[in-house]
């Protein structure tokens, strides 16, 4: 079974009286034609392999561009000495989600969530969750299929590509699989879920994809921090009760029509936005010219 | 919509397409050919060319020639990998006409001294398109079984062919037909829904007219 739409999503849950993250393992497993226990196997092999990405950090290790590395470092440093404004746990979500996006750079081994480029969001939210409430495994397996079966909603009724939609599709996505996976975490609804992804695709909707170079690097390891931000955001107003005024599958149809607009020079080409500007053009400049 | 392409594939970064993609176009390359190969000429095209060095394109496609798959560690690290099993290689620059703007140009020589020429399209996501074979234009993903057969442009061949599969009871899903001129050379390239045993492929090697197959499981 493939859906098409989070309200179908959540009506079947309701009807067959099943856990979403349940369902959305059933419901994928048949489709792939392979059994819920190797689905979980393969779901629970991601996770550690987002761990490991996580440990595999070396500060002093610097991107072929030189332009990543070194600030995931920064970034713990800085909540360690006592002077961050956002305390603690922000501050080790911050700090992951720029390490995961520097081991990508590095050419280390991650878990594309829903790509690459964004790789370091949803680890960057559950990792430091999982630490500060003593969770296991189990829990952030069935997190991981919440993120899942969200993003495929995404994925069907819009994009998870930046050079198809922009970087709203990667970083935007990722955000709002995240923000599900953080509320059902901390025991919120479906209903506060299909909120929380959609007030996260609202926040990011828009957003460009300008890497500098075409390269997975500026501004994407930064960006990566902001849509774990913007993920415990949304979940934290949904958990509230803050509402979305505007149902999630509207939120995602917007996006793909404003994907549908954006201008090949802010999909994924390097030629607009960040990258177009004067010292991304000369680093271009430098950096390829030197290896040609 | 495969759940484990939103939390997945596990790849070495930074890019799905220039990475990820490229890893596989090496790695399918290296079955197609049949055996390791020991000289590599490799042309990179379009965004390959322009921007492939920022993401390790070169590093990933001698990766995968090498065997490794888009999570192998090794992966950045595949030059010296190359120098220890006997591949020498060379990359360039080239044009390619109504090519997908991130592909590449495999000329192969194997161990035993088979030649192959191969054009690979990265096409987003870490999938890939296999898009020129040994001169043949033709289109596929090597995410299912393929089987592929360069046979005598004679008929009769197809049939057999199919017949051979039908006896293993192996459903073919998708079926293309080449051939580079009336009564000359034609490849067929067959996607099915069960692995194909090598005992299959040999059978089909021995039937009149087949030139060569080769199988991608």
């Amino acid at each position: 079974m493939v859906f098409y739409s989070v309200k179908q999503l959540l009506q079947v849950a309701e009807q067959r009286a099943l856990p979403l993250w349940k369902l959305i393992l059933d419901a994928s497993a048949e489709e792939s034609g392979i059994s819920p226990e190797q689905s979980w196997g393969m779901m629970s092999q991601r996770l550690q392999a987002m761990r490991q990405a996580d440990s595999s950090y070396d500060p002093a290790q610097r991107s072929k561009s030189g332009l990543s590395g070194g600030d995931g470092e920064k970034m713990r440093l800085q909540v360690e000495s006592g002077r961050s404004i956002c305390g603690d746990f922000i501050g080790a979500v911050l700090s992951a989600a720029l390490r995961m996006g520097e081991c990508n750079a590095c050419m280390h081994c991650i878990v594309a969530a829903p790509t690459a480029g964004a790789c370091g969001v949803l680890p960057a939210v559950l990792l430091p969750y999982g630490e500060k409430y003593g969770l296991k495994d189990d829990a952030l397996i069935r997190a991981l299929y919440i993120s899942a079966g969200f993003g495929a909603v995404i994925a069907q009724r819009a994009s998870i590509s930046g050079a198809e939609a922009g970087c709203q599709a990667e970083i935007g996505s990722a955000s709002a699989m995240a923000a599900a996976a953080l509320v059902y975490l901390h025991g919120g609804d479906n209903e506060q879920m299909a909120n929380a992804v959609a007030i996260a695709l609202k926040n990011m909707m828009g957003l460009v994809c300008d890497p500098v170079a075409g390269l997975v690097e500026v501004p994407c390891v930064k960006r990566n921090a902001a849509g774990a931000m913007n993920a415990l955001t949304a979940a934290e107003l949904a958990l509230a009760g803050i509402g979305s005024h505007i149902p999630a599958d509207e939120v995602i149809d917007a996006m793909r029509a404003v994907g549908e607009v954006l201008p090949s020079s802010l999909r994924e080409t390097g030629r607009g936005g960040i990258a177009a500007s004067p010292t991304a053009q000369a680093f271009r400049e430098q950096f390829f010219g030197k290896g040609k | 919509m495969d759940i484990f392409d939103l939390i997945g594939p596990i790849m070495v970064g930074p890019s799905s397409s220039h990475t990820a993609g490229a890893v596989r176009i090496g790695l399918v390359s290296r079955k197609l050919l049949g055996e390791p190969p020991v000289e590599a000429e490799l042309y990179l095209y379009g965004s390959f060319a322009d921007t492939g060095l920022g993401h390790g394109t070169d590093k990933a496609l001698i990766a995968g020639l090498l065997g490794m798959e888009p999570d192998d560690e090794r992966i950045p690290h595949s030059f010296e990998y190359a120098e220890k099993a006997g591949l020498e290689f060379s990359f360039g620059v080239t044009e390619l006409r109504a090519a997908h703007p991130n592909s590449v140009l495999l000329k192969l020589r194997g161990k035993s001294g088979a030649e192959l020429e191969i054009v690979g399209a990265s096409v987003g996501g870490g999938r890939i398109q296999i898009r020129r074979l040994g001169g043949m234009e033709l289109c596929f993903t090597a995410e299912q079984p393929t089987l592929i057969v360069k046979n005598e442009d004679q008929p009769g061949s197809v049939a057999d062919v199919s017949r051979v599969l039908a006896q293993q009871g192996i459903n073919i899903g998708t079926f293309q037909v080449n051939r580079d001129g009336r009564g000359g050379c034609a490849v067929m390239v067959i996607e099915c829904d069960a692995p194909i045993r090598q005992d299959v492929v040999n059978t089909i090697s021995n039937l009149p007219g087949i030139l060569g197959a080769v199988c991608i499981n």
